[in-house]
Protein backbone atom coordinates (compact mmCIF):
# COMPACT_ATOMS: atom_id res chain seq x y z
CA UNK A 1 0.00 0.00 0.00
CA UNK A 2 1.01 3.56 -0.47
CA UNK A 3 1.76 5.81 2.58
CA UNK A 4 1.76 9.53 2.36
CA UNK A 5 2.84 12.03 5.13
CA UNK A 6 2.11 15.89 4.95
CA UNK A 7 3.24 18.92 6.74
CA UNK A 8 5.37 18.15 9.76
CA UNK A 9 4.63 14.40 9.67
CA UNK A 10 6.46 14.21 6.32
CA UNK A 11 9.24 16.31 7.35
CA UNK A 12 10.10 14.69 9.77
CA UNK A 13 9.43 11.08 8.20
CA UNK A 14 11.79 12.61 5.44
CA UNK A 15 9.64 11.49 2.44
CA UNK A 16 6.16 12.46 1.18
CA UNK A 17 5.05 9.15 0.49
CA UNK A 18 6.50 5.93 -0.56
CA UNK A 19 5.11 1.74 -0.21
CA UNK A 20 5.35 -0.17 2.30
CA UNK A 21 4.25 -3.88 3.12
CA UNK A 22 3.30 -4.33 6.68
CA UNK A 23 3.30 -8.04 8.10
CA UNK A 24 0.04 -9.35 8.55
CA UNK A 25 -0.72 -8.55 11.95
CA UNK A 26 -0.54 -5.06 11.16
CA UNK A 27 -4.63 -4.51 11.29
CA UNK A 28 -5.16 -1.06 12.01
CA UNK A 29 -4.26 2.39 11.41
CA UNK A 30 -2.93 2.25 15.09
CA UNK A 31 -0.48 -0.51 14.75
CA UNK A 32 0.73 0.61 11.27
CA UNK A 33 1.19 3.77 13.13
CA UNK A 34 3.33 1.50 15.66
CA UNK A 35 4.99 -0.49 12.69
CA UNK A 36 6.35 2.66 11.00
CA UNK A 37 7.09 3.77 14.45
CA UNK A 38 9.95 0.68 14.74
CA UNK A 39 11.31 1.42 11.86
CA UNK A 40 13.64 4.21 12.76
CA UNK A 41 14.16 7.18 15.18
CA UNK A 42 12.92 9.65 12.45
CA UNK A 43 9.47 7.61 12.00
CA UNK A 44 9.29 7.35 16.16
CA UNK A 45 9.88 11.43 15.99
CA UNK A 46 7.00 11.87 13.75
CA UNK A 47 4.68 9.57 15.45
CA UNK A 48 5.79 10.65 19.30
CA UNK A 49 2.60 11.86 19.76
CA UNK A 50 0.34 9.38 18.23
CA UNK A 51 -2.99 10.97 19.79
CA UNK A 52 -2.30 14.41 17.73
CA UNK A 53 -1.68 12.58 13.98
CA UNK A 54 -4.74 12.40 11.74
CA UNK A 55 -5.22 9.35 9.25
CA UNK A 56 -7.26 9.20 5.74
CA UNK A 57 -7.56 5.93 4.11
CA UNK A 58 -8.39 6.48 0.25
CA UNK A 59 -8.83 10.35 0.84
CA UNK A 60 -10.99 9.35 3.66
CA UNK A 61 -10.92 10.28 7.64
CA UNK A 62 -10.81 7.19 9.52
CA UNK A 63 -10.26 7.12 13.04
CA UNK A 64 -6.79 4.80 14.43
CA UNK A 65 -8.94 1.79 14.99
CA UNK A 66 -9.75 1.92 11.37
CA UNK A 67 -9.15 -1.52 9.95
CA UNK A 68 -6.46 -0.98 6.77
CA UNK A 69 -6.80 -4.06 4.81
CA UNK A 70 -8.06 -3.44 1.27
CA UNK A 71 -6.12 0.39 1.54
CA UNK A 72 -5.00 1.55 -1.70
CA UNK A 73 -3.50 5.11 -0.25
CA UNK A 74 -2.94 5.99 4.14
CA UNK A 75 -1.90 8.98 4.93
CA UNK A 76 -0.95 10.86 8.19
CA UNK A 77 -0.83 14.32 9.08
CA UNK A 78 -1.29 17.00 11.46
CA UNK A 79 -4.62 18.36 12.54
CA UNK A 80 -5.51 20.49 9.61
CA UNK A 81 -5.39 24.57 9.65
CA UNK A 82 -6.84 25.26 6.05
CA UNK A 83 -9.65 27.67 5.89
CA UNK B 1 -33.58 22.11 -9.94
CA UNK B 2 -30.48 20.21 -8.11
CA UNK B 3 -27.69 22.61 -7.25
CA UNK B 4 -24.11 21.20 -8.55
CA UNK B 5 -21.56 22.88 -6.35
CA UNK B 6 -18.20 24.59 -7.63
CA UNK B 7 -15.46 23.26 -6.12
CA UNK B 8 -11.95 24.42 -7.39
CA UNK B 9 -8.55 23.91 -5.64
CA UNK B 10 -6.08 26.28 -6.74
CA UNK B 11 -2.33 28.10 -6.60
CA UNK B 12 -3.77 31.34 -8.62
CA UNK B 13 -5.69 34.07 -6.72
CA UNK B 14 -9.56 34.94 -7.60
CA UNK B 15 -11.81 37.72 -7.88
CA UNK B 16 -14.81 37.60 -5.29
CA UNK B 17 -17.06 39.97 -7.90
CA UNK B 18 -16.45 38.12 -10.25
CA UNK B 19 -17.50 34.72 -8.60
CA UNK B 20 -20.52 35.78 -7.14
CA UNK B 21 -21.45 37.44 -11.12
CA UNK B 22 -20.84 33.31 -12.48
CA UNK B 23 -23.31 32.35 -9.51
CA UNK B 24 -25.96 34.60 -10.42
CA UNK B 25 -26.11 35.69 -13.60
CA UNK B 26 -29.24 35.67 -15.45
CA UNK B 27 -31.21 34.64 -12.31
CA UNK B 28 -34.35 36.18 -10.65
CA UNK B 29 -34.90 33.32 -8.25
CA UNK B 30 -31.92 34.14 -6.25
CA UNK B 31 -32.82 36.23 -2.94
CA UNK B 32 -29.90 36.52 -0.72
CA UNK B 33 -25.68 35.91 -1.52
CA UNK B 34 -23.58 35.51 1.30
CA UNK B 35 -19.52 35.34 0.21
CA UNK B 36 -17.03 34.52 3.05
CA UNK B 37 -13.43 35.23 2.13
CA UNK B 38 -10.36 34.03 4.47
CA UNK B 39 -7.33 36.66 3.93
CA UNK B 40 -3.95 36.27 5.18
CA UNK B 41 -3.24 38.50 8.11
CA UNK B 42 0.29 40.41 8.51
CA UNK B 43 0.75 39.39 11.91
CA UNK B 44 0.11 36.37 13.80
CA UNK B 45 0.21 36.43 17.84
CA UNK B 46 1.63 40.29 17.46
CA UNK B 47 4.45 38.73 15.38
CA UNK B 48 4.55 40.09 11.98
CA UNK B 49 4.79 37.53 9.14
CA UNK B 50 5.94 37.72 5.45
CA UNK B 51 4.20 35.15 3.89
CA UNK B 52 1.91 32.00 4.46
CA UNK B 53 2.42 28.96 2.42
CA UNK B 54 -0.73 26.22 2.42
CA UNK B 55 -0.02 22.69 1.40
CA UNK B 56 -2.62 20.47 0.91
CA UNK B 57 -3.36 16.94 -0.09
CA UNK B 58 -4.57 16.56 -3.72
CA UNK B 59 -7.49 14.48 -4.30
CA UNK B 60 -8.35 13.95 -1.00
CA UNK B 61 -9.11 18.60 -0.50
CA UNK B 62 -11.39 18.58 -3.34
CA UNK B 63 -12.81 14.70 -1.61
CA UNK B 64 -13.68 15.86 1.81
CA UNK B 65 -14.68 19.78 0.64
CA UNK B 66 -17.21 17.65 -1.77
CA UNK B 67 -18.68 15.95 1.37
CA UNK B 68 -19.17 18.71 2.93
CA UNK B 69 -20.54 20.51 0.24
CA UNK B 70 -22.62 17.49 -0.55
CA UNK B 71 -23.81 17.82 3.32
CA UNK B 72 -24.91 21.91 3.14
CA UNK B 73 -26.63 21.21 0.12
CA UNK B 74 -28.42 18.93 1.49
CA UNK B 75 -29.32 20.47 5.07
CA UNK B 76 -30.26 23.95 3.21
CA UNK B 77 -32.07 25.42 0.19
CA UNK B 78 -29.44 26.16 -1.63
CA UNK B 79 -29.68 27.38 -5.49
CA UNK B 80 -25.66 28.06 -5.78
CA UNK B 81 -22.31 27.33 -4.04
CA UNK B 82 -18.90 27.82 -5.01
CA UNK B 83 -16.15 27.01 -2.91
CA UNK B 84 -12.17 28.26 -3.78
CA UNK B 85 -9.48 26.92 -1.58
CA UNK B 86 -5.92 28.23 -2.59
CA UNK B 87 -2.41 26.35 -1.94
CA UNK B 88 1.10 27.63 -2.37
CA UNK B 89 2.91 30.83 -0.99
CA UNK B 90 0.34 33.26 0.02
CA UNK B 91 1.51 36.99 1.19
CA UNK B 92 -0.26 39.46 3.55
CA UNK B 93 -3.67 40.77 1.98
CA UNK B 94 -4.01 38.11 -0.72
CA UNK B 95 -6.83 35.61 -0.49
CA UNK B 96 -6.45 32.15 0.77
CA UNK B 97 -10.07 31.18 0.62
CA UNK B 98 -13.89 31.29 -0.62
CA UNK B 99 -17.30 30.06 -0.04
CA UNK B 100 -20.54 31.68 -1.90
CA UNK B 101 -23.59 30.94 -1.07
CA UNK B 102 -27.05 31.79 -2.73
CA UNK B 103 -30.78 30.80 -1.54
CA UNK B 104 -33.64 32.51 -1.67
CA UNK B 105 -33.64 34.23 1.95
CA UNK B 106 -30.57 35.62 4.01
CA UNK B 107 -31.03 32.65 7.05
CA UNK B 108 -29.72 29.51 4.83
CA UNK B 109 -27.14 31.84 2.62
CA UNK B 110 -25.47 32.96 5.84
CA UNK B 111 -25.75 29.61 8.23
CA UNK B 112 -24.19 26.86 4.83
CA UNK B 113 -21.23 29.70 4.64
CA UNK B 114 -20.50 29.36 7.88
CA UNK B 115 -21.27 25.78 8.12
CA UNK B 116 -18.54 25.10 5.21
CA UNK B 117 -16.18 27.79 6.72
CA UNK B 118 -15.85 25.51 9.82
CA UNK B 119 -15.65 22.43 8.75
CA UNK B 120 -13.18 23.28 6.12
CA UNK B 121 -11.13 24.53 8.87
CA UNK B 122 -10.87 21.27 11.21
CA UNK B 123 -11.48 18.98 7.94
CA UNK B 124 -10.16 20.10 5.11
CA UNK B 125 -6.51 18.74 4.41
CA UNK B 126 -4.79 21.79 4.03
CA UNK B 127 -1.63 22.95 6.40
CA UNK B 128 -0.49 26.35 6.87
CA UNK B 129 3.37 26.88 7.54
CA UNK B 130 4.43 30.91 8.25
CA UNK B 131 7.09 32.77 7.47
CA UNK B 132 8.37 34.94 9.65
CA UNK B 133 11.72 37.04 10.73
CA UNK B 134 12.04 33.99 12.94
CA UNK B 135 12.52 31.31 10.61
CA UNK B 136 9.12 29.22 9.34
CA UNK B 137 6.70 27.46 11.36
CA UNK B 138 3.83 25.34 11.04
CA UNK B 139 0.34 26.91 12.80
CA UNK B 140 -1.27 25.13 15.34
CA UNK B 141 -4.58 23.90 14.63
CA UNK B 142 -6.98 25.66 17.41
CA UNK B 143 -9.19 24.19 19.69
CA UNK B 144 -11.67 27.05 19.36
CA UNK B 145 -11.60 25.52 15.84
CA UNK B 146 -13.07 22.13 16.73
CA UNK B 147 -15.58 23.82 18.74
CA UNK B 148 -17.17 25.92 16.40
CA UNK B 149 -17.68 22.48 13.91
CA UNK B 150 -18.75 20.40 16.75
CA UNK B 151 -21.64 22.63 17.43
CA UNK B 152 -23.05 22.01 13.91
CA UNK B 153 -23.42 18.27 14.75
CA UNK B 154 -25.66 19.06 17.87
CA UNK B 155 -29.38 18.27 17.57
Amino acid sequence: MRVKYFAWVRERVGVAEETVEPPADVRTVNDLIGWLSSRSEAYAYAFEKPKVIRAAIDHAHVKPDAVISGAREIAFFPPMTGG
Amino acid sequence: MSVTATIRIQQADFDVAQEIAVLTKSRTDIGAVVSFSGICRGSENGEPIAALTLEHYPGMAEAEIARHADEALSRWPLQGLTIIHRFGRIAPGENIVLVVTASPHRQAAFEAAEFLMDYLKTNAPFWKREESGKGTSWIEARDHDDAAAARWTKA
